[in-house]
């Protein structure tokens, strides 16, 4: 059977998805979405060419808010429930690895 | 001026910038928290600020009329926009996406014309929301490689950001200078925006490459961190050093991301474009599209200020300067030259209106326009020498306005008159044969010594121009 | 007494107290909560409070409103300030939200009574209630059986007397199939209907909050409390909707009912039969059945399969151990959220946003993403040719009745297609809802489904109060 997704690609969606996965786990997933993606290959056959793409299924447009400020949020309860705080903001290890 | 003479051999540099600029607001893009600078730390926060599970965007009317008042003032189309996310990790963005716009922004296809005329193209100006700020701690001079632990504060995230791209037209370092600090003057202008580089509500990214002549436009690289108009001019200059050593080695440009190093006036590498993030841009499902009506374009369009190269051209034609005269610039920048116009309406000369502002404010004139056009006209009339005009400006600033007239009259000033001037005249021709000589062979630039030996003669109290009419008179 | 209507009259009038409700309802989780496990959290002293608070009103001589004394059943996936809301996740295990879902606001000013946050597959992603990281929610009729998906826990709840209204929230059938399996009525209403603030995303543009009840009168109630514009939603749409309660009296009378004529094939013969004996009912009260189309209708599976994990990814990036929610600790932040997210989430999570991750990054957006939103336009549009002939659909709800746990396997797709019959109407954002119709293999509920065109919800309501009415 042709593999509709390699573990390459896997691997790579897996680290642009931040999910640590084991190595039998990206196995599996490879499996498990080759397995999807062969059956969703239904929707090759449909002729779309002349198909406008739908993203939202309610046509609005415009909707606005006024430049009026509404409070916010209390800090400290906000922080009581951060995994890390400090001096008022929200603390984190280095910022290391990741793109500006 | 700067000592960066163009590049070496036959080089060109290409330049383009992405501008950031924070919209003056009074609450964030997509929620209504206070969109201020300043405020203790993670107190402008609500659930569509911090990201929160169940959070919805919903934008801020005032951020598009801003944004649609750049693009206008940059001749831009304003288009039927859509917002789209912009995946990415990153501690400071609460959702783990942006949202930003992607293939329809609000304003497309503009230009930003520097003092001269020369047209910079403007690709596009779209809104997208700001994101929080990180301090790191424990490393070298506040940087992140070394830190220990960084502090997000989420005050800036939301606040409403317009990027304006322009195309890659800029051709130097000056150029580039000039652009931003046109730019900064038209969002002023239109009160878009403060603009300041140094608070960050200007952010400057320029994009260098260089190539030869007839050649396809080489690889870019992306300079970031650039804090100051004069470090956009050293940055690139530095960068396109860098570039022609490296393609004069033999060497290929990297297509990269830099640093700016204020402190030791290099770039250097942040990092490769090639390992960045897939953004994986789709359309923003918890907003819809915003498409401006004709009526509203039409409306902001006519409440435009006149934009700052209007106004110098406006004020050039007025006064008898060139546009991009350092006069003009300056006086239209600091947003004195509607009080040099109204000395115009109340009677005065324009032109030396304006050397007198320019030399006297630094900011709003404080003696009133009618009092200064007075002064003028006595200069005009002969009745003042410029020095004695001075000296009076000076104590109409003191008192804050007066009556030019009286001044002079107070303190002894008057031109000479006319036919006392006469004497005078013969005398300095008399003491100062070879530039008489000079003179009546048709060297105009004779006249100089000849004016100036009358001045000292007259103890400062000849007019110019009476004294350069006697002797041109006494020429024929 | 269990009918929400009923229940607010009288509370209203005085001659039921919202507190002997409560405690009438409490009584019935204590017997059959540890069994049936419909909730993550019961909100015992809450429910005391806010019920003797209403009380207190009525006796004031002021209104409570129309949902007086009526206990709510909360999905977990609805934001309650200071009360956890987990999305039955161990990335948001004991996390407090800070403020109230619009929802959660509107029922409060009409007076009800939330008695607790119900079981749910995490993050909604799931069709039997499985997927929960606390542990499954059992069918109150057969307790070997699941609930169905993702809003088990509400469903449950209604259906064993705990609650008199649940929420749930629906993205690709999840109240409408656990309504059905369940015995329950369910409704997802048109998108935009009900505003989304304050209810955690899976997908955003699939994503409807609507009620599990015991009867159609009651979720046409609920749907006119919680139903209308919130400015703090973009996407909600700004028309006041018309009072379904009122519409719902009217018979079907001359009401053409469609039949997919091309539907999708695989629903057990117990289903089909109670199916066509709705029909059946709907013709003796008057209505015409005509023969309809929705030649894309089969291939709504493989588009939600593709959008709504993508958005999904998108939504479910927040949860990076930064601001809220666990925390893994590692050397740096990007290590950090590798560990947290791969603790966090469960494996059906992770493989949804695996598979939407993927089908948006650079490359494949146009195979995958982009693809699906133009099947979602095809099935969108041949609904609309089909609303101009029918003014409501008739389908099963869900291909069988409620299955086994573990009866799915490990192939994830044999779960997928229990939701075969409810997704297309989340692509097109229309509404639809199930309506219990007698019992099927084993006395297990049936649940057919009503479909109708965007705002219709009148004549949605209008079918199924006559089905209702035969299924007595």
């Amino acid at each position: 059977m042709s593999e509709r997704i390699s573990v390459e690609i896997v691997t790579k969606v897996a680290r642009l998805a931040r999910l640590d996965l084991t190595p039998e786990e990206i196995d599996r997933t490879t499996a498990q979405l080759s397995g999807m993606l062969e059956h969703f290959a239904d929707i090759d056959a449909l002729q779309l060419d002349d198909v406008e793409p739908m993203a939202q299924p309610y046509p609005l447009d415009n909707v606005f808010r006024d430049d009026v400020i509404v409070d916010g949020l209390d800090r400290d309860e906000v922080l009581a429930a951060a995994p890390a705080a400090e001096d008022g903001r929200f603390r984190v290890p280095p910022i290391i690895g990741l793109d500006v | 001026m700067s000592a960066f003479d163009g590049l070496p051999g036959d080089w060109e540099l290409v330049v383009g910038l992405e501008v950031h600029v924070e919209l003056a607001t009074v609450t964030k893009l997509f929620s209504a928290s206070p969109n201020r600078f300043g405020d203790e730390p993670n107190t402008n926060i609500d659930p569509v600020t911090l990201g929160l599970p169940g959070a919805l965007p919903v934008l801020n009317r005032q951020a598009v009329e801003l944004a649609m008042r750049i693009g206008l003032a940059l001749n831009c189309t304003v288009q039927p926009c859509t917002f789209h996310r912009k995946n990415y990790f990153y501690p400071d963005m609460p959702k783990a996406y942006q949202i930003s716009q992607y293939d329809q922004p609000l304003n497309v296809d503009g230009f930003l014309a520097l003092p001269d005329g020369t047209r910079i193209g403007i690709e596009r100006a779209h809104m997208e929301e700001d994101t929080g700020k990180s301090t790191h701690f424990g490393g070298a001079g506040g940087r992140i490689h070394g830190s220990d632990y960084s502090l997000i504060d989420f005050n800036r995230a939301g606040v409403p950001l317009v990027e304006i791209v322009s195309r890659p037209d800029i051709r130097s370092a000056e150029q580039a200078r000039q652009y931003v600090t046109e730019l900064r003057a038209i969002l002023l202008a239109v009160g878009a925006s403060d603009a300041k580089m140094e608070e960050g509500s200007m952010r400057v990214d320029a994009n260098v490459s260089v190539h030869k002549p007839g050649t396809e436009f080489g690889t870019r690289c992306e300079i970031k961190n650039v804090n100051s108009v004069r470090s956009i001019g050293r940055a690139i200059e530095y960068e396109a050093r860098r570039q022609i050593d490296l393609l004069e080695g033999g060497d290929k440009v990297r297509q990269e991301t830099r640093h700016w190093d204020e402190g030791d006036g290099r770039t250097h590498t942040l990092r490769s474009k090639e390992d960045a993030d897939d953004y994986r841009y789709f359309l923003e499902p918890d907003l819809v599209p915003v498409a401006p009506s004709a009526e509203w374009i039409a409306e902001v369009r006519a409440a435009l200020p006149m934009l700052p190269a209007a106004r110098r051209a406006r004020l050039a034609e007025a006064a008898g300067v060139a546009a991009d005269s350092e006069a003009a610039m300056v006086v239209v920048d600091r947003g004195q030259d509607d009080y040099v116009l109204a000395v115009g309406d109340a009677g005065g000369d324009i032109g030396r209106a304006l050397v007198h502002v320019k030399e006297a404010w630094a900011d709003s004139p404080s003696v009133p326009a009618a009092d200064l056009a007075k002064l003028t006209t006595m200069e005009v009339d002969g009745k003042l020498t410029a020095t004695q005009a001075k000296t009076v400006v000076a104590e109409l600033i003191d008192n804050d306005g007066g009556d030019a007239e009286a001044i002079a009259k107070a303190k002894g000033f008057e031109a000479m008159a006319a036919d006392s001037l006469g004497p005078l005249v013969d005398q300095a021709i008399a003491e100062n044969g070879d530039a008489w000589a000079k003179f009546c062979a048709g060297e105009g630039k004779a006249m100089g010594a000849l004016v100036g030996a009358v001045m000292k003669l007259s103890q400062g109290k000849a007019d110019g121009k009476a004294v350069t009419a006697l002797l041109n008179s006494r020429r024929a | 007494m269990s009918d929400a209507l009923e229940i607010a009259a009288a509370v209203r009038a005085g001659s039921l107290k919202a507190a002997d409700v409560v405690e009438q309802h409490l009584a019935a989780i204590d017997g059959r909560e540890p069994e049936i496990h419909a909730f993550n959290l019961v909100m015992v002293e809450q429910a005391r409070e806010r019920a003797a608070a209403i009380d207190a009103m009525v006796a004031a001589g002021n209104d409570p409103g129309p949902l007086a004394g009526v206990p709510v059943a909360l999905k977990d996936n609805m934001c309650t300030r200071g009360v956890p809301t987990t999305c039955s996740s161990k990335i948001l295990d004991g996390w407090k939200p800070p403020y109230d879902a619009t929802i959660v606001t509107k029922l409060a000013d009409a007076g009800a009574v939330v008695i607790g946050k119900t079981n749910l597959d995490e993050f909604a992603m799931g069709s039997s209630t499985e997927n929960s990281a606390f542990g499954p929610t059992r069918n109150p009729h057969d307790t070997s059986r699941v609930p169905g998906g993702s809003s088990g826990g509400s469903a449950a709840a209604v259906a064993a007397g705990f609650a008199s209204i649940g929420l749930g929230s629906d993205t690709g059938g999840s109240i409408r199939q656990p309504a059905a399996l369940c015995g329950v009525v369910g409704v997802k209403p048109t998108y935009g209907y009900v505003s989304r603030y304050g209810l955690i995303a899976f997908a955003s543009s699939l994503d409807q909050i609507g009620p599990l009840t015991n009867t159609v009168a009651d979720s046409a109630l609920m749907l006119d409390v919680i139903g209308g514009h919130d400015p703090m939603d973009s996407t909600s749409i700004p028309v006041a909707h018309p009072s379904l309660l009122d519409a719902i009296g009217e018979g079907v009378e001359g009401m053409r009912v469609g039949r997919i004529t091309d539907l999708p094939e695989g629903a057990d013969p117990d289903v089909l039969e109670r199916t066509e004996l709705a029909f059946d009912a709907l013709r003796e009260a008057g209505a015409k059945i005509v023969d309809v189309e929705v030649p894309a209708f089969t291939f709504g599976l493989t588009a939600y399969y593709l959008i709504a994990p993508a958005e999904a990814s998108s939504n479910l990036a927040r949860y990076d151990g930064v601001r809220y929610g666990l925390r893994v600790e590692a050397p740096d932040t990007n290590a950090m959220y590798g560990v947290t997210r791969a603790a966090g989430f469960g494996d059906e999570v992770k493989r949804r946003v695996m598979l939407g991750t993927y089908a948006l990054s650079a490359g494949y957006y146009d195979a995958y993403y982009g693809k699906a939103l133009k099947v979602r336009r095809l099935i969108h549009d041949e609904f609309e040719r089909a609303y101009q002939h029918a003014d409501v659909l008739l389908t099963p709800a869900s291909p069988s009745v409620a299955f086994p746990f573990g009866a799915k396997g490990d192939n994830p797709l044999a779960m997928y297609l229990c939701d075969v019959y409810t997704i297309p109407a989340n692509l097109s954002g229309h509404p639809g809802m199930s309506v219990p119709f007698g019992t099927g293999a084993d006395g297990l509920p049936v649940g057919v489904q009503v479909l109708a065109g965007t705002l219709c919800e009148p004549q949605m309501f209008r079918a199924a109060a006559a089905l209702e009415r035969a299924a007595r």
